[in-house]
């Protein structure tokens, strides 16, 4: 990282003088070690969560081959005689039959390369063909509304907490916030319950109609986005509280400081200290809330997914769990973390970009 | 904070002693203080009039007839069957009676976990500093990175059989410290450099008698609060846990009853005595510790008072 950016100064060095040169260079520095520093971090947390993973099920003792093998045995009433020597060739297969080290060093290798192996109950798949398949759903609608309400929210909450907004948006906004106590997945109930069953409106469940096949045609399209609203409205409702409370919060905390005195003091608009002095201090916490929170968002998601049978990553992680698919269970686990660590090591890496004070503290 | 509100007003002359000095030393400030903070009696208004209903409910219901096939199944509500019954021959007045307070067990075991390991944690970081803190700092952030309920549905898949709620709770209260043991640990080191503080440990208090005597009661407040929202993450984690098929099948827990109506699609089948009264249960559970752990926000955090 910093090699690169050395570079990329040498180019252009002899246009610019020496103090801004090495100004630069400095800046640079400071960036490129940051970057590099939360990066090495972003590695550090998935290793130790792809290890968590690994050693897990070796402390149960359990053997997830095996288990698999055994209920479908029961299920299908079939003969139990031949258990072990099919669970020996699907062990070999599988590569548990190797001393632990060496599955370890595998298994890690594999993930290196994104390789997370291969599903047991729908044997010849891949876990990476059937998670991010998956993945697009809910990366498709969650992500967008996950941002969406992230916006709203804090918005919300940034007029909620300014003296001079208009007196109506408090009742407006106020049963909203309690709206944030409920959990998505039971929103979600309510309104398929109301929107869905009662009037009729938008479909009861799915991603798209069961009759179609996914194609690029504008009627599939607008059948997707019909099959979105309510998931989303589900999420976005009982999200926009959650932001606008801390943001509330945030903001009633900058009415007293200095900075905010002085910029009345000195005559400026209202619109202008509201946005740059008020909204600009009181956004830091929410952007490291956003990274706080990012594993609850993405779980309570998870849920939304299940009550509304939507073909993203909570639902397959679902029918995993009824299948008993270990690998599939393991699969999801890793990309939901890797999206998480992904996530905040971004928003690391912007935070400076909102907050100079940043920069000063880490030389 | 507490005895600021109290001092406040003892220091009005009261003669007779007894009942009325403690009226007015005690009872008097703590009226005074619910009306200035609404949200904190309103939720504990709704928690204690649920407990109670609950409470009458064991009292005068049967409820033997949680278990599956002890009445005809899928009766609306009458006069027999006040909630209705379930696809199984489950009484839903017994559900709810018998489930909400094991939701609530469940949670406040999590709660209570969470919050002894998280404050032991953030005490032993903030104060002792060096290798220690540098230790659960760590672990601490590479916790916050993997969501709690990923990790509890692979140690629930792993060891292969139902959890009793009760080792559920204690299960999601081992997932769950870090987030308050964050917290507590950035107030501890706020606290750690206030003068009376820096006192205490100049005039040779020991450490634990410092944190102890000193910082402790400062902190029971905010303590409080994080303990009301650790109770709420815990029972959104165990909902979430048994609506994904991972519950104990045989407790009629809230989310297990909200897992059956998916299983059944009770929806669909326009059978709303069976999803409203579990929902309304959860709905009422969440609003009040809201209300109550927005209240104590207010108490633990003085500035909040500045109302817009």
């Amino acid at each position: 990282m910093t090699e690169q950016s050395e570079v990329a100064e040498n180019s252009s060095l002899p246009k610019l003088t020496s103090l801004a040169r090495s100004s630069i260079q400095i800046l640079a520095g400071i960036l490129g070690n940051f970057v590099v520093k939360r990066f090495l971090f972003f590695l550090f947390v998935v290793w130790i969560a792809a290890t968590v993973i690994f050693i897990i099920p070796r402390l149960s003792g359990q053997d997830p081959v095996k288990e698999k093998l055994l209920l479908e045995a029961q299920r299908g009433g079939a003969m139990q005689t031949g258990l072990d020597e099919m669970a020996k060739t699907y062990q070999k297969r599988f590569g548990l039959d190797q001393p632990l080290w060496t599955q370890y060093v595998n298994y890690i290798s594999d993930l290196a390369r994104l390789n997370l192996g291969v599903s047991i109950a729908f044997f010849p798949r891949t876990v990476n063909d059937i998670v991010f398949e998956s993945l697009m759903w809910t990366l498709g609608l969650m992500g967008t509304v996950t941002i969406l309400a992230f916006v709203l929210g804090t918005l919300a909450g940034a007029f909620l907490g300014w003296p001079r907004r208009p007196g109506w948006l408090q009742y407006v906004f106020m049963p909203l916030l309690t709206l944030s106590a409920i959990p998505q997945y039971l929103l979600a109930m309510i309104l398929i319950f109301i929107i869905a069953f009662k009037l009729g409106w938008l479909p009861l469940f799915g991603g798209y109609s069961p009759s179609t096949l996914p194609n690029l045609s504008w009627d599939f399209i607008v059948d997707v986005l019909r099959h979105a609203i309510l998931p989303a409205f589900a999420i976005i409702f009982s999200a926009i509280g959650f932001w606008a409370i801390g943001m509330r919060g945030m903001m009633i905390n900058t009415q007293g400081e200095d900075y905010m005195i002085q910029a009345d003091a000195k005559g400026l608009k209202g619109s202008r200290i509201f946005m740059r002095y008020a909204v600009r201090n009181a956004l830091l916490p929410q952007v490291t809330g956003l990274a706080l929170v990012l594993g609850t968002i993405v779980t309570g998601q998870v849920l939304v997914e299940r009550v509304f049978s939507y073909p993203g990553i909570g639902d397959i992680l679902f029918q995993a769990i009824r299948l008993s698919d270990f690998f599939v269970i393991r699969g999801i686990v890793i990309v939901i973390i890797l999206g998480i660590a992904g996530a905040t090591f971004l928003l690391d890496v912007l935070y400076p970009l909102l907050d100079p004070r940043i920069k000063v503290r880490n030389t | 904070m507490a005895e600021s509100f109290a001092s406040s007003d003892s220091m009005n002359p009261s003669s007779n002693g007894g009942w009325n000095q403690f009226n007015e030393e005690r009872i008097t400030p703590i009226k005074k203080y619910a009306l200035r903070n609404p949200s904190l009696i309103v939720g504990m208004a709704l928690l204690f009039g649920m407990l109670f209903l609950v409470g009458i409910g064991h009292l005068i219901w049967d409820t033997e007839m949680f278990r599956p096939l002890s009445t005809p199944t899928r009766l609306p509500p009458t006069g027999e069957h006040p909630f209705g019954t379930d696809t199984q021959g489950r009484d839903l007045l017994a559900i709810a009676i018998l489930g909400t307070p094991l939701t609530l067990r469940i949670g406040l075991i999590a709660g209570i976990t969470a919050i002894s390991l998280g404050t032991v944690a953030a005490f032993l970081s903030a104060y002792y500093r060096g290798v220690i803190d540098g230790a659960i700092r760590s672990v601490v952030d590479v916790g916050l990175a993997m969501p709690a309920l990923l990790i509890l549905i692979l140690v629930r898949i792993n060891v292969g059989r139902e959890l009793s709620t009760d080792e559920m709770g204690i299960a999601i209260g081992l997932t769950s410290w870090v987030f308050p043991a964050r917290t507590i640990r950035s107030q501890v080191l706020v606290m750690r450099e206030q003068a009376y503080v820096e006192l205490s440990r100049l005039s040779g208090t020991s450490g634990m008698g410092i944190i102890f005597k000193e910082m402790m009661p400062n902190l029971i407040p905010y303590i409080t609060a994080s303990l009301v929202a650790s109770v709420a993450g815990a029972i959104l984690a165990s909902i979430g846990l048994e609506a994904i098929g991972l519950g104990n099948f045989s407790q009629p827990t809230l989310g297990m009853t909200i897992y059956w109506n998916i299983q059944f699609s009770s929806i669909t089948l326009g059978m709303w005595w069976w999803w409203v009264p579990p929902l309304v249960a959860i709905v009422i559970v969440f609003v009040s510790l809201f209300l109550i752990s927005s209240g104590l926000d207010e108490w633990s955090n003085p500035r909040l008072r500045k109302r817009v």
